[in-house]
């Protein structure tokens, strides 16, 4: 035997463990699950050949009465509800990389701090879960607790009130123009890839427009909003128990966890990895701590940027399971009912195989589409050296 | 890095001060609540209370109404679901998986950093694609594969279909391609097999990124939730976090008992972190994300 041929059978014997369970539990589950997707199944009776019923009563739309009906109205807006929930992934991301940036200085006691970032990831699972469903509750969880107290504490008082209001609308008002200005950036963007370019300037007037705009309906709107602040101050919300506050809740508590997980540490490993002689070469240039951050660090760590971005994108279309199942039960009305616990639902608790299996290829599809997407764009943005 | 003035210091540590109080504040929540008397905790009135109002070492009797001890609801909540049965089996399940997974992981890894076979490539990308996978998909299968090797409420069930992961080979194998292979040539010469490089060079060599491993897919096991739920019906074959969502079910309002057993819970893990977090942050930075 030869030496190649003698290292081929060395390397394929390594392989076989590792391989038969990849066949086992991933390549053959993926076609058996393609086949139940087609099929109707509730495991107690032989499955039989639907062909493609599952998708059309999951997907499909029926005419009743001259309308239009999807067939699944629960499954739409379990498709919202996880997407809704998914909105915290630009935010977490953000947050995670400013707590990177603060990290990356040279500072005692890094290490604690770090320790201390990372407790919430290293604690996820049921007790954390249970230790925020008695955080969010409404009478005697401590976050209503601490709402009251300062309430209490801020409307003793008049004046300090209506300032306390004013901030509280300042706040708001830069944050909706900023989030304004991220959509305007957006649109810029795209519009320039359909050879429509923008000037800067035209951005900035808009920008600035729907500042304006904001802080005059926040004006008009003054003693209304007065009103609201003080009636959630005085009774804070059943966070978990209404309708418009459940997902929020939950995005929340998301944001706690993921501030200081495996993302910022990713982060900060991609931040020590930027050579020192870019930094120099930018101050000799004249840069700033701000110009130095867009023309060095963020396209430097882009990579990282893009890889978080895929991985929470494909985490977070299969997440919202544990919250729902330890958490809410799914509800208020169903609003904190992600398609994954549908899925859980539909399998195995109603034993509907089939129908299960085809919300799992839904769930693949998008994700692969997702991607594919942010590749796509991500490939045009990210910087590899 | 350049040097911070005092300014920019305490504005820093100011901030992620005020982080990290934000990381505590739930964790001695739970704490305070779990050394208090049950009725302390519907006070619904006024201020936030962060130390129980007696903190007794054994029972005692205030004004003709029985106090207990502050530990008193650690051990109510241990006996009151089996936490030690539910111990031995998340540690069993945990323990035999994250070998089995590093192991399996570690020999693939080898495979494809440090020798030559016709296909290496490709295959490896199959690997890589599977990562694509959603859970979602392969849960329904499984679960029926399980079923048809009667295995469901088994140890079986819980630990074999972890035994093998695509994203552990893929770390493993970044780490490996670089590894010198200077060490593993003088190997070679004195007459090493493929087995003896691979446990006697690589693996010693490879100290952080088998330990970060380690350490994340025991905490997958020890957390893992879903599959658990699926495939055991019975006590015997439980592990930790269903209980806990059990011990929920019976206890919806027992919040000092429901707090002393989260942190019952909590602990090894807890033990496991502070015990291997250097490498941890070690780990991750090596194992980075460029090909």
């Amino acid at each position: 035997m030869t030496a190649s041929r003698r290292e081929a059978m060395a390397a394929y014997g390594f392989l076989l463990p590792n391989f038969l369970g990849f066949l086992a539990f991933t390549s053959i589950p993926v076609v058996i699950s393609l086949v139940m997707a087609f099929s109707h199944w509730n495991i107690f009776r032989p499955p039989s050949w639907v062909g493609l019923e599952n998708f059309q009563s999951l997907l499909w739309f029926r005419r009743e009465g001259g309308e239009l009906v999807v067939n699944d109205p629960f499954f739409w807006q379990y498709v919202y509800n996880t997407v809704f929930l998914m909105a915290g992934i630009p935010v977490g991301m953000a947050g995670s990389l400013i707590v990177a940036l603060m990290m990356n200085q040279r500072l005692r006691g890094i290490v604690v701090l770090r320790t201390v970032y990372f407790l919430p990831t290293v604690c996820s699972g049921v007790a954390l879960l249970i230790l925020w469903k008695y955080l969010y509750n409404a009478d005697i969880g401590l976050i209503n607790k601490g709402v009251r107290l300062i309430g209490a504490a801020i409307y003793a008082s008049k004046p300090l009130a209506i300032v306390f209001t004013v901030f509280c609308a300042i706040i708001f008002g830069l944050a909706a123009t900023a989030a304004a200005a991220c959509v305007l950036a957006l649109v810029r963007y795209m519009s320039s890839k359909l050879r429509r370019e923008w000037s800067e300037g035209v951005l900035r007037a808009l920008v600035v427009l729907t500042g304006a705009a904001t802080f005059i309906l926040i004006g008009v709107y003054g003693r209304s909003i007065y009103a609201y602040v003080a009636g959630f101050f005085a009774t804070p919300p059943d966070w978990l128990g209404t309708v418009q506050w459940s997902k929020p809740s939950l995005i929340l508590m998301g944001l706690w966890g993921g501030l200081g997980g495996y993302n910022m540490i990713l982060y900060l490993a991609a931040l020590q990895g930027v050579p020192t002689s870019y930094y120099e070469a930018a101050e000799i240039d004249g840069a700033g701590g701000w110009a130095k951050f867009w023309a060095v660090t963020w396209p430097m760590i882009s990579p990282t940027t893009f890889f978080i971005l895929i991985m929470s994108i494909i985490g977070g279309f299969q997440s919202g399971f544990m919250t729902a199942n330890i958490m809410t039960g799914g509800g208020p009305a169903g609003s904190t009912t992600t398609v994954e616990y549908y899925l859980y639902q539909t399998a195995f608790e109603k034993f509907n195989m089939g129908y299960a299996s085809a919300i799992a290829w839904f769930i693949f599809a998008v994700i692969l589409l997702l991607t594919r997407l942010t590749w796509r764009i991500g490939g045009k943005v990210v910087v590899y050296e | 890095m350049s040097r911070l003035t005092t300014w920019r210091r305490i504005v820093l540590y100011a901030v992620l001060g005020a982080g990290a109080v934000t990381m505590l504040v739930p964790f001695l929540w739970m704490i305070s609540t779990s050394v208090k008397q049950p009725g302390e905790v519907f006070s619904t009135g006024g201020g936030i209370k962060w130390l129980p109002e007696h903190l007794f070492w054994q029972d005692r009797v205030v004004d003709g109404v029985k106090v207990r001890a502050w530990w008193g609801n650690y051990p109510d909540a241990w006996n009151e679901i089996s936490f030690f049965r539910l111990y031995l089996s998340s540690i069993f399940v945990a323990v035999v998986g994250t070998f089995g997974q590093v192991l399996t992981s570690s020999m693939a890894a080898y495979a494809f950093a440090r020798l030559r076979f016709p296909g290496r490539d490709k295959l490896f990308f199959a690997y890589l694609a599977t990562m694509m996978v959603p859970g979602s998909v392969t849960m329904i299968p499984v679960f029926v594969i399980m079923k048809h090797f009667h295995w469901i409420n088994t140890y079986q069930a819980l630990i074999v279909p972890g035994l093998f992961s695509a994203y552990g080979t893929f770390m493993l194998r970044q780490f490996f391609m670089g590894l010198p292979s200077d060490l593993e040539d003088a190997a070679k010469i004195d007459g090493s097999g493929y087995i003896g490089i691979w446990a006697r060079v690589i693996l010693p060599l490879s100290k952080p990124a088998l330990a970060t491993l380690t350490t994340f897919t025991f905490m997958g096991f020890w957390g893992s939730y879903m599959w658990p739920l699926v495939v055991t019906i019975t006590e015997q074959f439980r592990t930790l976090p269903i209980g806990l969502k059990y011990f929920v079910g019976q206890h919806a309002t027992n919040y000092t008992q429901l707090m002393a057993g989260s942190m019952i819970a909590l602990i090894p893990v807890l033990v496991l972190f502070i015990f291997n977090q250097r490498y941890f942050v070690e780990g991750i930075k090596l194992s980075g994300i460029k090909g």
